[in-house]
C-alpha cells in the first residue's frame, strides 16, 4: 500500500533538486546583458569565463567528488597546448571542432592518470597532481619543437567560429563564444550532478565505505569523474588558446592550479556556480588590486584569503553555505515539498 | 540443503594477532542464523571478511557455491550480499530519500546513468516509498541524515542494506545502541524480513537472539567454538561457560 501524497513528495523532491532556480535564470540574464552592456570589457569578460569553466571542472572532483588538486592545470594546459598546435598547423581549424578534440585530449590524459592520482589519503593526492603537473610542464619546457618552450607557441591564427564569425581584436566573438561554451559544460554539468552517477559520487565522498558496501565501485566512478573534470578543464585550457591565440608554459603552472582553487574556495564548492562566481570575484579582486598597487596585489589575495579560512573555520569549501541557505530561502524551492507546491507541477518535467 | 553462503577454514592475522582462524560456517538458504561470542571474539571481521571488505588470509568463501573469495565489496552486493554496519556507517550529507534512492538506482543498474535525473523512474520511486514506509521514515525524510535522531539513523543503516534487496542479510548488532524504547521498532523490522532472505544475525542481546535465530554458532578467540539449533547452544555447557555464563551469572 502506497500512500499518494507520499509517492507525490518524493518524485517532486527528486526533480525539484534539479529544477531551475530563479537565481540561475538571472545570472544567466545579466551574462547575456553583459555581451551588450560591457562591450568594452570584453577582454577581461573573456579570461573570467575561461577561468570560470576551469573552477568548475575543479568543483566537480573536489566539490561532487571530494578529490583535491593542486595540479588541475595539467588538464588545462595540455589541452592548450593541443588546440595551439591544431590551429597551427590547419590540423583542425574549426574552432568548435578543435576545442571538443583538445577536450576530449585532456579528458584521456586525466583517464590515464586518474590511476595513480586516486590512490591514498588527500594529502598523497595533492603532492600526486602537483606532481604530475610539474612533470607535464618539465617536459613542454624540453620538448620545444612542438610546444615553443620558454617562448610559449606562436603565430596561431585562428579560423572563424563555425566557419561564420571571425574573431575580432576587442574580442566581441571570443567572449560570446566563450560565454555559449560556458553556458553548454554548466548544462551538461547540471546533468551530472542531478543523475543517479552524480549521486553515486556524493556518495563516495561522503562515505566510501558504505558506498562500496551499497554495490557503488567507488574506484571506478572516481576515475569516470576525475575523466570528466579534465575533460572540463581541458575545455577551458583549449579555449584561452583560441581566445588568446597564444599559449606559453604558465598554462601549466602550480600557480595556474593554485589560482583555480582559490577561485573556487572563494565561490564555494558544490554547487555549480562556486567556480563562476569565484572566478568574477577573484578576477575584479585582481584587476582592481593591481591597478591598485601593482607589485603587492597578491598580499590582498592572500588576506582575502585568510579571512574566507577563518569565517569558513573547519568548513573551507562551505563557508558559502549559510549565504546559500538564505538565498534559497528567497526561491521556491524554500517551500517545503510536499505541503505547498500545487500537485498540478508534479509531472511538469 | 545446500548453504546459500559458506566459509571453509577462513583465517585472518592482523600482523601477530589472529582475529579469525579457521571459521568454517555454513548459512542455509532462508536460515535466521546467529553469530554470538564475547567481545573481541572476531564476529566484525568474520563480517569484514564476508562482505569483502577484509580478505582472509587463508581460505575460501562460496557464494551458492562459487567461490567469492577475491572479489570486490561492490561485487559481492551485486551478487546479493548486503551489510550493516555496527557502528553506523551513513551518508551525513545526503537525505534518507537520497540515500535510499542511491541504493534503489544502483540496484537497478541505473548507477552509471549520467543523463537522466534520479527520480525519472516510477519504479525507483515506488521503491523508495516501500522502504520509507516499511522503516518510517516518512517524517524525516527531507532531513540532512546528520540531524536525524539516533533511532531514526540506525532505522536509515538498516533500511539502506535493504533497498539492495539482498539474498543473504548480514545484521552487525542492529539494535547497537538504541534506547530500550526504540529497539522494538527495529526488532520488527528485523523479524518482518521475508522469508527467503537470509539473515546472518550479530548480536550481543541474547533474548533477542534465541526469539530470532533457528541456528547458532559461537565464535570464541575468533575460532568456532559451537554451532547448532538455539537448543542446543543454550545446553552446551561449554558455551555456559565461556559465555553465556559471563553475561548471564555475573
Amino acid at each position: 500500500m502506497m500512500s499518494r501524497p507520499l509517492q507525490e513528495g518524493v518524485s517532486r523532491y527528486l526533480v525539484d533538486r534539479a529544477r531551475w532556480h530563479p537565481l540561475e535564470i538571472a545570472f544567466w540574464v545579466v551574462a547575456l546583458a553583459s555581451v551588450f552592456l560591457l562591450s568594452g570589457k570584453h577582454l577581461i569578460l573573456t579570461e573570467i569565463v575561461v577561468l570560470a569553466l576551469f573552477a568548475l571542472s575543479l568543483d566537480l572532483i573536489l566539490g561532487y567528488s571530494g578529490i583535491i588538486s593542486l595540479g588541475h592545470a595539467a588538464y588545462f594546459g595540455f589541452a592548450g597546448y593541443v588546440a595551439g598546435r591544431l590551429a597551427k598547423h590547419n590540423i583542425i581549424t574549426e574552432p568548435v571542432l578543435a576545442l571538443i578534440v583538445s577536450g576530449l585530449a585532456a579528458a584521456l590524459l586525466g583517464f590515464v592518470t586518474s590511476f595513480l592520482v586516486l590512490r591514498g589519503s588527500d594529502l598523497t593526492r595533492l603532492m600526486v597532481t602537483l606532481g604530475v603537473s610539474l612533470v607535464l610542464r618539465e617536459i613542454a619546457n624540453q620538448i620545444d619543437w612542438l610546444t615553443g618552450g620558454a617562448d610559449g607557441l606562436q603565430g596561431i591564427v585562428m579560423a572563424p567560429v563555425l566557419g561564420l564569425f571571425p574573431f575580432d581584436l576587442a574580442g566581441h566573438v571570443a567572449y560570446v563564444y566563450s560565454l555559449c561554451v560556458l553556458f553548454i559544460m554548466v548544462l551538461l554539468a547540471r546533468r551530472i550532478v542531478n543523475s543517479p552517477f552524480g549521486l553515486s559520487l556524493r556518495s563516495v565522498k561522503d562515505n566510501p565505505v558504505r558506498a562500496s558496501a551499497l554495490g557503488i565501485p567507488v574506484n571506478g566512478r572516481l576515475v569516470a569523474m576525475y575523466t570528466v573534470a579534465a575533460g572540463y578543464a581541458g575545455i577551458a585550457g583549449a579555449l584561452l588558446t583560441q581566445t588568446t591565440q597564444f599559449v606559453s608554459l604558465d598554462v601549466l603552472s602550480l600557480e595556474r592550479s593554485a589560482d583555480v582553487l582559490l577561485a573556487l574556495v572563494i565561490g564555494g564548492t558544490g554547487y555549480l556556480y562556486g567556480g563562476i562566481i569565484g572566478a568574477i570575484l577573484f578576477k575584479l579582486m585582481q584587476d582592481y588590486l593591481a591597478n591598485l598597487t601593482p607589485q603587492y596585489w597578491q598580499f590582498w589575495i592572500g588576506l582575502v584569503l585568510v579571512i574566507i579560512v577563518l569565517v569558513g573555520r573547519e568548513r573551507l569549501t562551505n563557508w558559502t553555505t549559510p549565504v546559500r541557505a538564505f538565498l534559497a530561502r528567497l526561491g521556491p524551492r524554500a517551500a517545503h515539498p510536499v505541503e505547498t507546491a500545487p500537485a498540478s507541477t508534479i509531472d511538469e518535467r | 540443503m545446500a548453504p546459500v553462503l559458506e566459509t571453509i577454514g577462513l583465517v585472518k592475522r592482523f600482523g601477530g594477532i589472529t582475529a579469525a582462524s579457521d571459521v568454517s560456517l555454513q548459512i542455509e538458504k532462508g536460515a535466521r542464523h546467529a553469530l554470538i561470542g564475547p567481545n573481541g571474539a572476531g564476529k566484525t571481521t568474520v563480517v569484514n571478511l564476508l562482505t569483502g571488505m577484509l580478505r582472509p588470509s587463508e581460505g575460501q568463501i562460496l557464494l551458492d557455491g562459487h567461490d567469492i573469495t577475491n572479489s570486490e565489496p561492490h561485487m559481492r552486493v551485486r551478487r546479493g550480499i548486503a551489510r550493516t554496519f555496527q557502528i553506523n556507517q551513513l551518508f551525513a550529507e545526503l537525505t534518507p530519500i537520497e540515500a535510499i534512492g542511491l541504493a534503489v538506482s544502483e540496484r537497478m543498474g541505473m548507477g552509471r546513468q549520467w543523463w537522466r535525473l534520479v527520480g525519472r523512474r516510477p519504479e525507483v520511486v515506488e521503491d523508495i516509498i516501500g522502504i520509507i514506509e516499511q522503516f518510517q521514515l516518512a517524517d524525516v525524510m527531507y532531513d540532512r541524515t546528520a540531524i536525524l535522531p539516533y533511532g531514526k539513523q540506525r532505522l536509515l543503516e538498516i533500511a539502506l542494506a535493504i533497498a539492495c534487496r539482498p539474498r543473504v542479510l548480514l545484521l552487525d548488532e542492529p539494535a547497537a545502541g538504541v534506547p530500550e524504547a526504540e529497539r522494538h521498532e527495529i526488532l520488527t523490522t528485523v523479524a518482518s524480513l521475508p522469508k527467503d532472505v537470509t539473515v546472518l544475525l550479530i548480536e550481543h542481546d541474547m533474548d533477542l537472539v534465541f526469539s530470532f535465530a533457528d541456528r547458532i554458532s559461537v565464535l570464541v578467540n575468533g575460532a568456532l567454538f559451537a554451532d547448532g539449533t538455539p537448543d542446543a547452544v543454550a545446553r552446551d555447557a561449554r558455551v555456559k561457560a565461556v559465555y553465556l555464563g559471563e553475561t548471564f551469572d555475573a
